[in-house]
């Protein structure tokens, strides 16, 4: 079973997102901000993350700082989830090692099978 | 009393400290005594001579008030030099001016044969003067050593004091050619001398007044005792006042015109505001020597009652009388400075003068055609010395042979009155445009000739040759004719003789038109403040004239590194390309002045003249060129003050652009955020639909769950939709405020009661502290409902379970506050501003980000705002209050 983790503090965005991924078969882990994503790749080894990257307390960017010094999440793949849409975003995102960079609004569906793009390349 | 020996020691002493205050200036140069106006002020004191000293007391004692126009005339005149001196420094400067003759001549068309009269006329007139200086030294030499005057010239001490003094003013008068250099050393030497002078006969007018006598109002007791006293001391009517009046002319006009003072008041200025601190400076000065010196005639005249002595020099006698020494080595001394500054001075202007008006054009300039800059520097400054030197020696013999017999005064004032022949072309050089050579020379040759036949003659011929009969005496008898009965000798000349010149000069000069160089000079001269930034171009020639040609002779007396100098200034100047062959107006003029700081310009003329081929203009011409260049001057002076206007202009353009660049960046930064802020309720909306469109076997709970999302978001949305647009509203003054005077406290109920049970739910205690005297105010209740809403709302969020909100109501003055304080997190220090922007999320993490739409701050403060009130958030211990102040009253609708 594959497990994902979800970051973003829209409640309501999480929901969404927890239903679908476990209606594929994820295993689904839910964090609101970066502090607790960074506390869960402590005893956690997700196959994918899902980043919100305007959150409280560490936003997006430096969480994914944070994944890139962690040798054990190599073959993790890190996906931007923004409502941040202008292309100097998107480029700094892809920049900064980001498997994907995912704008708000999303199809659920296509999240899906971009990230199960990434797992086949 | 005191030997010759120990006399001459003295002196040797004496000059020894001149020659030592001369060279520390020279070589210390510091800033405190070059920029020093007293130095300059006290320089100018060289006008008080031996005849000041000794010559004014025999006045004052034999003929009473008379003695007083020296003095009071140039008071007079002094405080017009704040216009005139400024002027004629300016122009000094800017033509390299070193001497008067240069100034008169270079006026009248910079013609060397005028400038040669000039020098002639000063010589007549100063070297007599500088033999005054000698006599009254070496007379009050022989007078304090009480020893009898030798007839051998070379026993006599006074002699050898002399040769000091003239190597003295060689050494020190030549060490520098240029115009420009000023002679720190001398004209500190000759400022410490005024300062002695004065210095002692202030000690001698102390000692007469207070130890001879028993105070002034003694000395004038005693003294109006003297049948005399009266008449003397008072005007005899016309006469007497008529005479003191031309006595004080005489001497205005000299004030400005010596040679020694036009030398030290305009060659060695340093600075034109130093002519400020000489205007008063200077009359204090003199004030001070005139009163001190009535008491010391009288005081003589009491003391040497029926004694057969010589009232000019009772200053000697009189504390050689009391034994004491002291005081009359002091006044020797005292006496001496007046003497030796007045000599140094004059022997170096005229040297200027002979050297460049009579021995350099007339005879030497052949010899600078060959030579280097040192061999022909040095050849200048050798003739200059050679120059003081000889009419050193030349007023010696002049004193040994002529003026035994003379006194000190009337020699003074014949000299004063050649001088004085030169004040119409002087004065007319700076002030009318139509005084030409002609008229200016002329005039000068007549009344040179009336002071020679009523001045000369008499005195020289007639007091030698009692009984000289013949021709020149009948002639001499036919002008008895012109006797004005009211004058008495001098001052009869020299109203004629004034008369007669400016008449002339006038005349002439009306007459006939000048030619075009005269006028150009003119127009230069009379309009000095308009020229004096480039005086070159307000010099008209035309011609042929190459650099190459100029540039040697430049080279020849400035050397090559000075002229490459110069040259390098011009053409920066005057944006001239360095490779520029011909030689145009400017170069010429601005050659010629080089030159004239060195030679003169007269010499400086010549040697140009003579390797360029000028073409011929017509006055008229030289007329419109200048008129012409005035009108630019005007012109250029309009466009620079436009062209700072429009600079200015230029500069407010370009920040109100940046200001609204500033703003459009701003506006797409908020457009940005709340394109972010619709997009996170979308997203929400967006997912949940499609979870309920493709899942057909959704549990009912989620189902409705996600229903409910869609539903709200949709809302949150609207609302955020909603607060941006009545945000923009209320900012761009959109929204007319109702006001009406309304009740607080229902207004307060009133947005309280729709979230009151979300307040129970979170069991918060909400309480109020009413502390009000009123509670009418103007508002609009509406907004201000809205208001207690999003602020109440606000506390609400962030109030944890069971926590407090409190709600205070207060007077103060004018105004109404309300404080609303809840318990719950402290916002951070950086962020209590920053709370009320568009969409501030904080950087810090401890604020849960709120729901809502984000702008119910920013549109609380603009509610407030419109209401002229603020609004601000602030810490307090374990919770947040928000400060809202409002003014009582409003504009009513």
């Amino acid at each position: 079973m594959k497990k994902i983790l979800i970051a973003d503090d829209e409640h309501k965005i999480l929901m969404s997102l927890e239903y679908s991924f476990r209606k594929i078969g994820y295993e689904v882990f839910i964090a609101r901000d970066g502090t607790e994503v960074l506390e869960f790749l402590k005893t956690l080894i997700p196959d994918v993350i899902l980043l919100d990257i305007m959150m409280p307390n560490l936003d997006g960017y430096s969480t994914l700082e944070e994944i890139k010094k962690n040798e054990a999440l190599n073959n993790t793949k890190v996906l931007f989830l923004s409502a941040k849409n202008n292309p100097t975003d998107i480029e700094k995102g892809l920049e900064m090692g980001a498997d994907a960079y995912v704008t708000k609004p999303y199809s659920i569906k296509k999240l899906i099978s971009q990230i199960e793009e990434l797992f086949n390349s | 009393m005191m030997s010759s020996f120990a006399l001459f020691a003295v002196v040797l002493v004496y000059l020894a400290l001149l020659f030592l205050v001369a060279h520390l200036a020279e070589k210390k140069k510091s800033k405190i005594w070059i920029n020093n106006p007293y130095i300059y002020a006290l320089s100018l004191a060289v006008y008080c001579t031996a005849w000041t000293y000794y010559g004014s007391i025999g006045v004052a004692a034999t003929s009473g008030l008379n003695y007083l126009p020296i003095y009071i005339g140039p008071i007079m005149v002094i405080p017009a030099w704040i216009y005139i001196n400024t002027r004629i420094v300016r122009i000094s400067r800017v033509n390299k001016i070193s001497s008067l003759a240069d100034f008169i001549a270079l006026r009248y068309g910079n013609s060397r044969s005028f400038s040669a009269i000039i020098t002639l006329v000063c010589l007549f007139a100063i070297v007599p003067y500088i033999g005054l200086q000698i006599k009254a030294i070496s007379e009050t030499f022989h007078l304090v050593t009480e020893t009898p005057m030798s007839k051998n010239i070379l026993t006599d001490n006074a002699t050898f004091v002399v040769l000091l003094i003239a190597l003295f003013s060689s050494y020190y008068g030549t060490k520098y050619v240029d115009a420009s250099e000023k002679r720190l050393g001398i004209i500190s030497a000759i400022a410490l001398e005024s300062f002695l002078k004065l210095f002692f006969i202030i000690i001698l007018g102390l000692f007469v007044i207070y130890f001879a006598f028993d105070g002034f109002s003694d000395i004038y007791q005693k003294a109006s005792k003297f049948p005399d006293f009266k008449a003397k001391n008072t005007f005899n009517g016309i006469e007497g006042a008529m005479n003191w009046m031309i006595l004080c002319m005489i001497s205005g006009t000299a004030i400005c015109i010596l040679p020694r003072q036009f030398h030290t008041a305009i060659i060695e200025n340093r600075q034109e505001k130093h002519i400020k601190t000489a205007i008063w400076f200077f009359p204090l000065y003199l004030l001070i020597f005139t009163f001190f010196i009535f008491p010391i005639a009288w005081g003589g005249r009491l003391i040497f009652e029926g004694q057969n002595v010589n009232p000019e020099f009772y200053s000697i006698l009189i504390p050689q009388h009391f034994n004491n020494t002291l005081i009359t080595v002091l006044v020797f001394l005292g006496g001496l400075s007046s003497s030796v500054s007045m000599i140094i001075i004059s022997a170096i202007t005229l040297s200027i003068m002979v050297s460049n008006n009579l021995i350099i054009p007339y005879g030497l300039l052949g010899k600078f055609k060959a030579e280097n800059e040192v061999q022909n520097t040095r050849n200048i400054t050798n003739i200059r010395k050679f120059s003081i030197f000889g009419l050193v020696i030349l007023a010696f013999c002049f004193y040994k042979y002529f003026i035994l017999k003379t006194s000190l005064d009337s020699v003074g004032l014949i000299s004063f009155v050649i001088i004085g022949q030169l004040a119409p072309a002087f004065f007319g050089a700076l002030f009318w445009r139509r005084g030409s050579y002609k008229g200016a020379v002329i005039g000068l040759l007549a009344g040179l000739a009336i002071c020679y036949f009523g001045l000369i003659i008499p005195q020289y011929y007639f007091s030698y040759n009692q009984d000289v009969k013949g021709a020149l005496r009948e002639i001499y008898d036919a002008f008895q004719f012109f006797d004005i009965p009211y004058l008495t000798r001098i001052p009869e000349i020299f109203f004629w003789s004034i008369l007669i010149n400016t008449g002339l000069f006038t005349i002439l000069s009306v007459s006939m038109k000048g030619d075009y160089r005269e006028r150009n000079f003119a127009e230069l001269y009379v309009d000095i403040d308009k020229y004096i930034q480039n005086h070159e171009n307000a010099f008209i020639w035309r011609g042929t004239a190459y650099v190459s040609d100029i540039k040697n002779i430049l080279e020849r007396f400035l050397g090559k590194k000075k002229t490459e100098q110069a040259m390098r200034i011009f053409n920066i100047k005057y944006n001239i390309d360095s490779q520029t062959e011909t030689a145009d107006s400017r170069f010429i003029k601005f050659s010629e002045n080089l030159l004239a700081g060195r030679i003169g310009t007269a010499s400086a003329k010549i040697l140009i003249e003579g390797v360029t081929k000028e073409d011929k203009i017509s006055l008229k011409e030289v007329l419109n060129i200048l008129e012409e260049s005035k009108e630019n001057i005007t012109l250029n002076k309009k466009l620079i003050e436009k062209s700072e206007e429009l600079k200015q202009l230029s500069n407010d353009l370009s920040s109100a652009n940046e200001n609204l660049i500033i703003k459009d960046r701003q506006k797409d930064d908020f457009l940005d955020s709340v394109a972010h802020e619709l997009r996170t309720p979308i997203t929400a909306i967006r997912s949940a639909g499609e979870i309920l469109a493709d899942d057909d076997d959704i549990p009912l709970d989620i189902k409705r769950e996600f229903l409910n999302n869609i539903i709200t978001e949709s809302d949150r949305l609207s609302e955020i939709i909603n607060d941006i647009l009545y945000l923009d509203k209320l900012q761009h003054g959109e929204i007319a405020l109702n006001i009406h005077e309304n009740n607080i406290i229902e207004t307060y109920k009133k947005a309280l009661s729709p979230i009151l049970h979300l307040i129970q739910q979170k069991n918060i205690h909400i309480s109020e502290v009413d502390l009000l005297n009123q509670y009418i105010f103007e508002y609009d209740e509406a907004r201000m409902i809205q208001l207690f809403h999003n602020i109440l709302g606000n506390a609400l969020k962030f109030t944890d379970e069971q926590g407090t909100i409190q709600t205070k109501l207060s007077e103060k003055d004018d105004f109404l506050i309300i404080k609303v304080f809840n318990t719950g997190k402290n916002i951070p220090e950086e962020d209590l501003e920053m709370i009320f922007d568009k969409f501030y999320q904080s950087k810090n993490q401890n604020i849960i980000k709120p729901t809502g739409s984000g702008l119910g701050l920013a549109i609380s403060k603009r509610l407030v705002e419109a209401h002229s009130g603020n609004i601000k958030a602030e810490n307090s211990g374990l919770g947040v209050t928000f400060t809202i102040t409002l003014p009582k009253k409003n504009q009513k609708q």
